[in-house]
């Protein structure tokens, strides 16, 4: 299939257009905050606080009189900002690892690797995040360390498993007779065939690394304040609930949108790039 | 016709039996949110204990009334020698323990003596320092003698870690607790609650209440759900004042806002650098908006202080006028100090939600002068150990509940930190003096020195507010002490 029969394929699917549509709002948002939001999120004014929505403060104020919609937008960049670098540890190590494990499939280094990864795939991922910041302290680097690490048996598996059948078609074989070395064939043969499945793969990781993130500052062990993170707004409107319920809304919304078009995204993604789904 | 005078009848009959039903309610379920770790008042600083226990179950030879007043307890009267170090006390006659064994002048030698003893593991040890000895003359007359008269010797015996226990009931004290009050103790589910019934051989006034239980909820939307549905007839300390103005629209409830001994302070660690400058303190108080901070944290629930001191107590005085919100004079202050940019600091918060959202509020006033406040929420557990016990912290806040406690200033090793030999000096002379006039003059000083050198940020008096079913009577709405004594409640209408 062509570059241009690709993108069209694309655009006829769905899914990964809304998908799409839906993150690169939440992105545009998250770069706008970094130059413009449309009130300043460190600024306390208590005298206006838990405004309902209105045409000064389009997602109404919180209980410190912070303007919501400029919450939201700053904590995108927060979410985004844990997301990426969790799921870059996360392929960072654990493609290689997964390119070395099937390099030497059967042999111990394989077998430590992923007796390895199923240790960390035993812990409930949250329960491991939880951990970490309650030994090292609750902060966004710990949060992204913790997120980080259960994102690396993740993509171990994935790219062993995906790269264990193609150490024997013929091309391999080939590379080989030909002299070159574990680690040539791996990272000139292996990694660019699994690239596909690694993308969707991110994409879904990268959802549930927002969704993490959300959760550990729900329970107050992500992001500190002042900085804005989705989580912790929810967690501070849950007992405003009844006299300010924008508080939730909003937040709860912006999770919810994110992770799904992210989701959607994947799906998408997943359908295109997999010639098995494509050509049937 | 018939059928609808019939109906009416049995109408008026459900009515009755309804009205009989309400007339006969004499329990009643009060939401804490506090659980106690055990049950004995005399050897641990948890103030839960206290509030389930104190004056329901156990009593002191004096004890606290609703307004903080110190009154006859277990000791009917006293007799104060003339040089003020003799305190003769007459006991009552006929009171029981729990346990059915007599109430006697031993049992106080008994337990002011535990209380006082080297290896006491009483939290107040210093109520019982000025003791020389404690005699029991015969069996309703107890003798105490002090190394020097003590002006609050009175006011220090109605406190929680002062009342009597017996020692035939000592041992299983921290699970079965065996006084002399109103109430005894009836069972304690771990996790969830503790009941206590009503003594029919009470020496004194048969409180309303047959039984009494106090349900703890430590989640704020829970203690929400659960006075909305009416499993619980009261909520005490209700901690999320936001729903306040729900309870108050809703006529089923009242909101009882008092006074408690807690005055909510912005602890400053006076020696870590650059705190030590009297300067820099006072800029770190004058950039902070008190009624910014109870309207945004406390939703308008509590008094400005500008000591350390309750506001309601007869000697306090009015110094917020000290440390006013200037933030144009605290950047002033601070470049006359060498930090005209300001400096970083951190800010360690324990859990209530005072401190986490006032931290907050705070961190944000501070960054207007230009100091860095860098926030880290703790548990109690964290914090007692980094900030406590530890001094490993630039700034926190932290209500300090207990009444009268501005001694804690002369203390060079509380964790605040503050050295001060003139202020130390009042506090000891201040123990020794018996005059009203004297102290009240005395009090007064040590509240003006310790505003004038800014030791702590001093925020507000945290407001009790309780949420009480409008039909439940006789709930204090103040806290003179830790204590939730429900001896005179009981239901109306």
């Amino acid at each position: 299939m062509t570059e241009d029969g690709l993108f069209r394929a694309a655009l006829k699917s769905r899914n990964l257009v809304v998908g799409h549509l839906l993150a690169a709002a939440f992105a545009i948002g998250a770069l706008l905050s970094l130059f413009w939001t449309p009130y300043d999120v460190t600024e306390l004014t208590i005298a206006t606080r838990l405004q309902a929505p209105s045409a000064v403060h389009w997602f109404g104020t919180d209980h410190f009189g912070r303007d919501i919609l400029s919450m939201i937008m700053v904590g995108a960049q927060t979410s985004i900002a844990v997301a990426i670098v969790a799921v870059g540890i996360g392929m960072g190590i654990g493609v290689p690892l997964g390119l070395a494990a099937a390099a030497r499939r059967g042999r111990l280094l394989d077998e430590t690797i992923m007796r390895g990864n199923d240790l960390v795939f035993a812990f409930p991922s949250l329960l491991i995040a939880i951990m970490i910041t309650t030994v090292f302290g609750p902060s966004a680097l710990n949060a992204i360390i913790a997120i980080g690490i259960f994102n690396i048996p993740v993509f171990a598996r994935l790219t062993r498993g995906a790269a264990l059948p193609l150490w024997t078609r013929d091309y391999i074989l080939s590379a080989r007779v030909s002299g070159k070395g574990p680690v040539r064939i791996s990272v000139e043969h292996i990694l660019p065939n699994v690239t596909n499945l690694l993308i969707v793969q991110g994409t879904i990781q990268f959802s549930l690394g927002i969704l993490a993130e959300a959760a550990l500052s729900y329970v107050g062990l992500g992001v500190q304040p002042p900085t804005p993170s989705w989580g912790r707004m929810l967690a501070d409107s849950q007992t405003l609930i009844a006299i300010a319920p924008h508080m939730a809304m909003f937040p709860g919304f912006a999770i919810l949108l994110t992770v799904l078009g992210l989701n959607l995204a994947g799906d998408g993604l997943r359908d295109l790039l997999d010639p098995r789904i494509r050509n049937a | 016709m018939i059928k609808i005078q019939q109906s009416a009848t049995a109408f008026a009959l459900l009515a009755l039996t309804a009205g009989g039903a309400w007339a006969a309610k004499a329990d009643v379920t009060i939401g804490m949110q506090l659980e106690p770790p055990h049950l004995d008042p005399t050897s641990a600083a948890a103030g839960a204990i206290d509030q389930a226990l104190y004056s329901n179950v156990f009593e002191g030879l004096t004890r606290f009334g609703p307004d903080g007043s110190v009154g006859p307890g277990l000791a009917e009267s006293w007799e104060i020698s003339a040089d003020g170090t003799m305190y003769t006390f007459n006991l009552r006659e006929g009171v029981k323990f729990h346990d059915g064994t007599d109430f006697e002048a031993t049992d106080v030698v008994f337990s002011l003596d535990r209380a006082r003893a080297e290896d006491s593991a009483n939290a107040q040890k210093a109520l019982f320092s000025g003791i020389k000895s404690v005699e029991a003359i015969d069996p309703t007359t107890v003798v105490v003698t002090l190394n020097a008269p003590q002006g609050n010797f009175l006011f220090n015996m109605a406190w929680g870690d002062a009342v009597i226990v017996a020692p035939e009931s000592i041992d299983d004290i921290k699970s079965n607790p065996v006084g002399t009050g109103a109430f005894k103790f009836s069972e304690w589910k771990r996790g969830d609650s503790i009941t206590i019934e009503r003594n029919a051989d009470y020496w004194g006034a048969a409180p309303a209440l047959e039984q009494a239980t106090f349900k703890y909820i430590s989640e704020p939307t829970a203690a929400f759900s659960a006075m909305m549905a009416g499993d619980i007839d009261a909520f005490y300390s209700y901690p999320a004042p936001e729903n306040l103005v729900q309870f108050e629209a809703d006529p089923r409830f009242t909101v009882l806002a008092g006074n408690t001994e807690g005055e909510t302070i912005l602890a400053i660690n006076n020696k870590m650098e650059p705190f030590g400058d009297v300067r820099v303190r006072k800029a770190v108080s004058m950039a902070i908006d008190r009624q910014a901070i109870i309207d945004g944290a406390m939703f308008g629930y509590g008094t400005p202080i500008g000591t350390h001191f309750a506001p309601h107590h007869p000697d306090y005085v009015d110094l917020t006028g000290n440390a006013p919100h200037d933030p144009e004079g605290a950047k002033a202050l601070l470049a006359e100090a060498g930090y005209p940019d300001g400096f970083e600091t951190t800010l360690k918060l324990p859990p209530p939600s005072y401190a986490r959202r006032g931290g907050e509020i705070i961190a944000a006033q501070l960054r207007d002068v230009g100091i860095e406040a860098e926030i880290s929420n703790l548990e109690w557990a964290q914090w007692l150990e980094q900030v406590f016990r530890g001094y490993d912290y630039g700034l926190t806040i932290v209500s300090h509940t207990e009444p009268m406690d501005i001694g804690i200033y002369a203390r060079p090793t509380y964790y605040f930190q503050y050295d001060n030999p003139e202020f130390q000096a009042l506090i000891t002379a201040l123990s020794v003096e018996n005059d009203p006039a004297t102290r009240t003059e005395m009090l007064q000083e040590a509240q003006r020195i310790i505003s004038e050198d800014y030791v702590n940020g001093f925020l507000f008096q945290l407001a009790l507010t309780s949420v009480v079913d409008a039909r439940l009577d006789g709930i204090w709405p103040d806290a003179p002490t830790q204590a939730v004594d429900l001896t005179g409640v009981s239901w109306t209408e």
